[in-house]
């Protein structure tokens, strides 16, 4: 057996990768934004496309939103697979009408007949040090509207893989990409990247039997971290990443809960009207009587985010994490 | 010396390289709305044509009033009526070849039924029984689009794309005067001049956004003037008069087809009815007003050219009278028949593939239907 040394490839590659892959599999599949020709994107994740496959199927677009996700529409109409990126978290909101009154109920409103495969990606999330609009986590809004599924990738592998997933979906997809995991790299190889399951399934990153921190995107490295940092206290977490949202997977987080019968929802974004206030009411409806303490949420604060020099004490880090786990009620030791 | 004093030295002058796109001149629309009936223009006019635009002007006018009419009887939720926009509507439809795409607005029910969309799945979202209720691609017509001009960049993209398949198809998009205010107005013919998209977007200035009258709406020359701006041409239309705007529309589709780009058409007419039957128009205008407007009635116009010219006898007034009152009788047969909806159905189309979520309230809905079906509950009688 020959092992070829492999580069480790970044998340933002990953995500190169996936368009690249897609467009060359499927002439429908068009990328269209701001600066995503030429420049490659703010981010670099459309790099090369333009070049490769030419500037009809990866288009610069004039600078505006609701202009852009609402051509995409029409070109989703016409057969099309738009692949729409939005620059950053909050220049999406220009496109939210489109997205809401639109994107999200085509198919519902033509009973079936007008599916709209379009996948939306968003930069999104904080902790790279951005002026303020820059580090906005959305995801509330987008699980709030019924139509769209809602993703969000934590590994390199995963960003491959559930961008492919949500390209080749016949249902709006909005792909929220965690920017401060653009540079992370692991050992995903890219000559060969392997599939990730349907969009809508969850994941145990690390098992564990004392309490489990359900989380997603940019949190999910924090809530490893700090399950590493518990096994000095005694506890032994299991850390359960949900990759999508919306369709929500209820089967792996009950099944993780009931067996560790304690909970701690982990996101970056505001824990009022978030996503975890969500999750903790399913788990508290399905695992009421294995639980041995209230699900808990560490999010971000209830305010805008902050600007970057004070973003640290809002995002939720590993001592926030574990500071949770021992509210968890455990008996009194000794 | 204020800003706006010192205008030629506010802006810099422009480094050699850069050259203007264009002279604007051409682009620029005609002082007054282009007509054809009444005037020596109409002697060109092909009288086939005029009198296929009497005959469905003509439906039109009486889908509006039994449209309305079934609004009273509670049959339809709420109706938009567009009686005194028949010309617009119809003769801008009938400017598509049936490989052309329309976008309309929640008013352009004509238009949807023009393209041959049957008059009974033309009503449902105002019905209520389902939010589109024809199949967009079997005439090629997208559904009526509530939030205004948001439909406009929907139109963009398709012709975009069509026109990146090699495809030789325009969308005409449709929007209000009031939805000329809104951002996807702008970003729409922002995209499409920059594209070189083949779409017709046409503007009905009916005079009204609701209680709005145009002044408070726009302070430009005209709605066509916003055209220059982005690039394209404008041009002004006499929305009452079906001729001109079937010539007008007919020229701006020819022209994206041949891949001219797009153009922007605006369709002088008014709002005879209130903005929806649910509305007070008296609050906002005169009957003077109104009555000058009836003297421009789209029909009457039609009808004067055709019976001045010899063009249609009173029998063939009568039979087009005939057409309508037979279709008019069908449309209220048939609105008047229960839709029969399944309630099952409103998780059918939600994702490609339903969540679990989904299945358990579908579950929880075929249960509460099946405790229906068992007859009241004896007690709950008892109480009332
Ligand atoms: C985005 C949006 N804002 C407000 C409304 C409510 N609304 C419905 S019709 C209307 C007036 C539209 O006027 P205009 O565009 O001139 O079209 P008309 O009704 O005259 O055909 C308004 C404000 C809406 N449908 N969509």
């Amino acid at each position: 057996m020959t092992t070829v040394a492999v580069k480790p490839a970044t998340m933002a590659q990953a995500l190169t990768r996936a368009m690249r892959d897609a467009m060359a599999a499927d002439p429908a599949v068009h990328v269209l934004g701001e600066d995503v020709g030429t420049l490659g994107g703010v981010f670099r994740v459309t790099d090369g496309l333009a070049k490769e496959f030419g500037e009809d199927r990866c288009t610069d677009t004039p600078l505006a939103e609701a202009g852009i996700l609402g051509a995409a529409v029409g070109m989703a109409m016409y057969g099309l697979r738009p692949v729409v990126e939005m620059q950053f978290d909050a220049f999406a909101y220009p496109a939210f009408e489109q997205l809401v009154s639109h994107v999200s109920r085509m198919r519902n409103r033509t009973r079936g007949r007008m599916p709209l495969p379009i996948t939306v990606r968003i930069p999104y999330g904080g902790g790279i040090g951005g002026v303020e609009h820059h580090s906005d986590s959305s995801e509330a809004y987008y699980m709030a509207t019924p139509g769209l599924h809602v993703v969000t990738p934590a590994t390199v592998a995963d960003a491959y893989g559930l961008l492919r997933r949500a390209i080749a979906s016949d249902d709006p997809v909005v792909f929220l990409e965690p920017k401060r995991l653009y540079w992370s790299k692991n050992t995903w190889n890219p000559e060969e990247p392997a599939e990730v399951e349907p969009i809508g399934r969850a994941v145990v990153r690390r098992t564990g039997r004392s309490a489990t921190l359900i989380t997603y995107g940019p949190s999910v490295p924090v809530c490893l971290e700090a399950a590493e940092a518990a096994r000095a206290e005694g506890w032994d977490l299991e850390v359960v990443d949900l990759r999508s949202l919306v369709p929500f997977d209820d089967e792996t987080v009950c099944a993780s809960v009931r067996r560790t019968g304690r909970a701690v929802v982990v996101h970056e974004s505001t824990g009022f009207g978030g996503p975890g206030g969500e999750i903790a009411a399913r788990i508290t409806e399905r695992c009421f009587h294995h639980l041995e303490a209230p699900v808990l949420r560490v999010a971000g604060f209830d305010l805008p985010y902050p600007p970057p020099m004070l973003e640290r004490h809002h995002l939720p880090g590993v001592d926030r994490v574990l500071d949770a786990v021992a509210r968890l009620q455990w008996e009194a030791e000794g | 010396m204020t800003v706006l004093e010192q205008r030629g030295a506010y802006r810099p002058s422009p480094p050699p390289a850069w050259q203007p796109r264009m002279d604007p001149a051409p682009l620029l629309p005609d002082a007054e709305p282009y007509r054809v009936l009444g005037t020596e223009a109409a002697a060109g006019a092909d009288p086939d044509l005029l009198r296929r635009l009497h005959a469905q002007l003509v439906r039109g006018r009486r889908y509006n009033t039994q449209a309305t009419a079934l609004t009273k009887q509670g049959r339809l939720a709420v109706y938009p009526s567009s009686t005194g926009q028949e010309a617009c509507e119809i003769a801008a439809a009938l400017a598509l070849e049936e490989r052309d795409w329309l976008f309309p607005s929640y008013r352009d029910t004509l238009a949807v039924v023009a393209r041959g969309v049957d008059p009974v799945e033309a009503l449902t979202l105002l019905r209520g029984d389902w939010h589109t209720g024809y199949d967009p691609y079997a005439h090629r017509v997208a559904p009526l689009s509530t939030p205004l001009a948001t439909q406009l960049p929907h139109a963009v993209g398709l012709a975009h794309a069509a026109r990146l398949k090699g495809d030789d198809v325009v969308a005409l998009a449709m929007v209000g005067d009031g939805g000329t205010s809104e951002g996807d107005f702008h970003e729409a013919l922002n995209f499409a001049a920059v594209w070189q998209a083949p779409v017709v977007f046409l503007v009905q200035n009916n005079g009204f956004a609701i209680s709005v009258p145009l002044a408070k709406q726009t302070a430009a020359p005209s709605l066509a003037h916003k055209a220059v701006g982005y690039g394209m041409p404008g041009r002004l239309v006499d929305g009452n008069d079906a001729a001109a705007v079937h010539e007008v529309l007919t020229d701006a589709v020819r022209h994206a087809r041949a891949g001219g780009g797009p153009t922007l058409i605006e369709a002088v007419t008014y709002r005879i009815d209130a903005h929806t039957n649910a509305d007070d128009a008296t609050r906002y205008r005169g009957d003077a007003e109104v009555e000058a407007w009836r003297a421009h009635d789209p029909v009457r116009l039609l009808e004067t050219e055709l019976t001045e010219r010899g063009l249609i006898d009173a029998a063939g007034l009568e039979a087009v009278r005939g057409d309508a009152e037979a279709m008019a009788a069908d449309l209220r047969a048939r609105m008047n028949q229960d839709p029969g909806l399944d309630p099952m159905d409103l998780f059918d189309h939600v994702y490609a593939e339903t969540t679990a979520q989904l299945r358990e309230q579908r579950d929880l809905l075929r249960a509460e239907l099946a405790a229906e079906q068992d007859g009241p509950d004896p007690q709950e009688g008892d109480r009332r």
